[in-house]
């Protein structure tokens, strides 16, 4: 029964969250960026675009030189998430991947540097003035919820195994619509995948677009190249037309 | 315009460092308001003249239509994460302590209203994401806090996914014009260059008179007729340069500075009275048309005067118009000489004439200046100069070091791309808005006095309109006398010789005479 609740959970989350980041992405391609608003000194090449993107998002390079606390609770907290991640995809696959049997020690271990990062984040969000008046309840609802994803992976991982063989043979199931395997009735496990399923369906309607956000961000993402290349958007292109030429009255 | 009432305001003082955080005091400018536009400066910009009887539903209705015309207003309202990272980046937080001053605070103003109306959870559960009802309270809120922004950009720099308060700040601007709660001070101005060509409202044959008494001063200084030209046909340049370069002190000696660079290197050269101006107030209030409209006017007079190029003055967001919009909104400027930057700067053109030798430069004339430069924030992170990227650091600090022995720059952090605004940009150069001005130079002005300690610096060279008029106000506050602040092109005009020049006069003090 509850195997069941937690398929259907799933696969809803899972449509509403590809679905939703889909239908997003689209809109941010598909909105019109009537001027060149990049923030300079910017890259005057696509390439040069390229490369300050990577190092925007490979070593959040802004934020590094804008505030470094932050930078290294948010940076141990993606990465840790990132290799966290890459971990799992040893229950997703039938013969886990080389390079997933690699990083699988770290990641285990990368579970803390995650904690440790979020825990650093909820109590600048706390302790620090203005960053708690800055903060709705869903900011400190966001972190409750990646620290108990978190948290309750980690007692997974450390303190009271669940019996992750039939775990793995559940998903391998849900991912060939084969419903026949059950969940352990484990009430950490149930937490965990029950949080995990709110995070997906919350992806779309929350702050996490902050991941699509970064790259159509056009003040970052626009190539430095104004005075060669125009850009009229649709709308601005169907104005109505000016006048040409000087009005006689206003002749010196 | 009501006078100041000095005696009310704390005398500003300097902060330790220039990035030092005030202490937060909720509502500190909430009673900072910059005076409201007349109806018929907004009937003029084709918005309506009063606040409007549905007014609510057309914001509404506004905010979803900018997220569906421009990408950036979308994505940044939807990507903020509150990480925090801007919190202590704006200037006018550091000089108010208003934590709505914060950048992410201010646009929080605009993406409350735009969660509650366009977002799921914000329409079902306001309370969880700090959404709320667009009431005549917020209507309010954004019109006082939305002109306490300079739109300098600094909060960008800082912000991991790059998002820009002054596109917000512009949008909020939009969306209160839209209703018919426009600024007097941009709206006014505006109207007045759509009526003369300039923001002065300073007609052709005031202008010539004007530019003719510069003409003479400089034939009474060299001892050389240099001319200042008005609508001359087929003059190559077209100078495009802020009507304060024709009236204020001391933009007009970096006026008379382009004036003999260009007779030194000998290229014809001509200013127009249709287009006056370089100057875009449309900018400051978000307004695609008016900014257009205020662009195409620069188009028709170099199409009119058969000009081959076209040369911006200094100028801080006009040089952002010129070097980021104007190709787009007024272009294509094939009927121009395609060898040159289209538009160019002042500076790149005045650089290249010291580069090939073409200027005779003594630099002992500005021996008496310790300098240190000022990066305008539009020219900072709104555009570039040269063929680098970072010309629009490099380009002014060249000149000034050709042209100068003395010059030291402010700490890192608060110069180039991490510059602190003068406190008076992006439309809020207005007698009205005085006591904010003062508190959001405050952390330049303690830049400038740690290098007047460390190394004596007795001079700020700046290169925008805005900056200058702003500094020979605001540093006398601090301390500084109000020709503290000088044009780049000033130094300049000190140093050059021309050919045949009177040089047994040597008084470097000439230049600085008020005419």
């Amino acid at each position: 029964m509850i195997s069941t609740v937690y398929a259907v959970l799933f696969y809803l989350a899972t449509f509403l969250m590809v679905a939703g980041v889909g239908m997003k992405v689209f809109k941010y391609a598909t909105t019109p960026v009537p001027l060149n608003i990049v923030v300079s000194p910017a890259p005057r090449t696509k390439r040069g675009v390229v490369f300050r993107m990577f190092r925007e998002v490979i070593f959040f390079e802004s934020l590094f030189k804008s505030n470094k606390w932050i930078w290294l609770f948010g940076y141990l907290f993606h990465w840790g998430m990132l290799i966290v991640l890459l971990r799992h995809f040893r229950y997703f696959t039938l013969n886990t991947w080389w390079w997933v049997e690699i990083i699988s020690p770290i990641g285990k271990l990368m579970a803390f540097a995650m904690l440790a990062g979020l825990l650093g984040l909820w109590a600048r969000r706390i302790f620090q003035e203005r960053i708690r008046y800055i903060s709705n309840p869903s900011d400190h609802l966001m972190l409750a919820l990646l620290v108990g994803i978190a948290g309750s992976g980690t007692m997974m991982s450390y303190v009271t195994h669940t019996d992750i063989i039939n775990v793995k043979a559940y998903f391998l199931g849900l991912m060939r619509f084969d419903l026949s395997h059950t969940l352990p009735a484990d009430p950490i496990l149930m937490a965990h995948l029950g949080m995990v399923v709110i995070l997906m369906i919350i992806f779309p309607i929350s702050k996490l677009l902050h991941v699509p956000g970064v790259f159509f961000a056009p003040s970052r993402t626009l190539v430095d190249n104004a005075r060669e290349k125009r850009r009229v958007s649709k709308w601005a292109r169907n104005l109505p037309p000016l006048p040409e030429g000087i009005p006689a009255k206003e002749e010196g | 315009m009501a006078p100041l009432d000095d005696d009310k305001k704390d005398v500003p003082i300097f902060s330790d460092y220039p990035s030092q955080m005030p202490k937060i005091e909720c509502g500190a400018s909430l009673d900072t308001n910059t005076f409201k536009a007349y109806p018929e400066h907004n009937e003029a910009l084709g918005f309506p003249g009063e606040l409007i009887d549905n007014w609510q539903e057309v914001a509404i209705a506004k905010i979803g239509e900018l997220a569906k015309k421009n990408r950036a207003f979308q994505v940044y309202l939807d990507a903020c994460v509150k990480c925090g990272a801007c919190t202590d980046k704006c200037h006018y937080f550091l000089g108010t302590g208003d934590p709505k001053n914060m950048p992410v605070a201010r646009q929080d103003l605009l993406r409350s209203v735009y969660r509650r109306y366009y977002t799921f959870a914000g329409k079902y559960f306001p309370w969880l994401v700090g959404a709320r009802d667009l009431t005549k309270e917020v209507l309010d809120e954004w019109y006082t806090y939305y002109h306490q922004c300079s739109q300098c950009r600094r909060c960008s720099v800082a912000c991991p996914y790059g998002i820009d308060t002054a596109e917000i700040s512009m949008a909020a601007r939009e969306i209160l014009d839209t209703v018919g709660v426009g600024q007097k001070y941009c709206n006014e101005i505006i109207a007045k260059l759509k009526k003369t060509g300039n923001n002065l409202g300073l007609n052709p044959k005031a202008l010539r008179a004007t530019l003719e008494d510069l003409e003479e001063d400089l034939e009474d200084e060299t001892g050389i007729e240099v001319k200042i030209p008005l609508d001359v046909k087929g003059a190559d340049v077209l100078l495009i340069t802020p009507s304060a370069d024709f009236f204020a002190e001391p933009h007009i000696d970096g006026l008379l500075g382009y004036a003999k660079v260009f007779h030194a290197s000998g290229v014809s050269w001509t200013i127009s009275s249709y287009a006056s101006e370089a100057a875009n107030f449309g900018m400051f209030i978000g307004s695609y048309e008016n900014m257009r409209e205020v662009s195409w006017r620069i188009r028709q007079a170099a199409k009119d005067l058969g000009v081959k190029r076209i040369i911006f003055g200094e100028c801080g967001h006009a040089w952002r118009v010129g070097y980021s919009f104007l190709n787009t909104l007024a272009g294509p400027f094939d009927f121009l000489d395609q060898n040159y930057p289209i538009p160019q700067h002042i500076l790149e053109f005045t650089l290249d004439e010291i580069e090939a030798g073409k200027l005779k430069i003594d630099k002992s004339k500005n021996d008496e200046h310790i300098m240190t430069y000022h990066d305008s924030c539009n020219v900072a992170r709104g555009s570039a100069m040269g063929p680098k990227e970072g010309g629009q650091f490099d380009v002014p600090r060249a000149v000034i070091k050709a042209v100068c022995n003395n010059f030291h720059d402010m700490e890192r952090d608060t110069i180039r791309e991490n510059t602190f605004c003068c406190g008076g940009g992006g439309g809020l150069l207005t007698d009205d808005l005085m006591d904010l001005r003062i508190k959001g130079a405050k952390p330049r002005m303690t830049a400038l006095q740690q290098v007047t300690e460390d190394h004596g610096v007795n001079k700020m060279a700046a290169i925008c309109a805005i900056c200058k008029t702003q500094f020979s106000k605001v540093m006398p506050k601090y301390g500084y006398d109000m020709d503290s602040v000088m044009s780049v092109h000033q130094l300049v005009a000190n140093a050059v010789i021309l050919d045949g020049q009177e040089t047994d006069e040597a008084d470097p003090a000439a230049a600085e005479e008020t005419p």
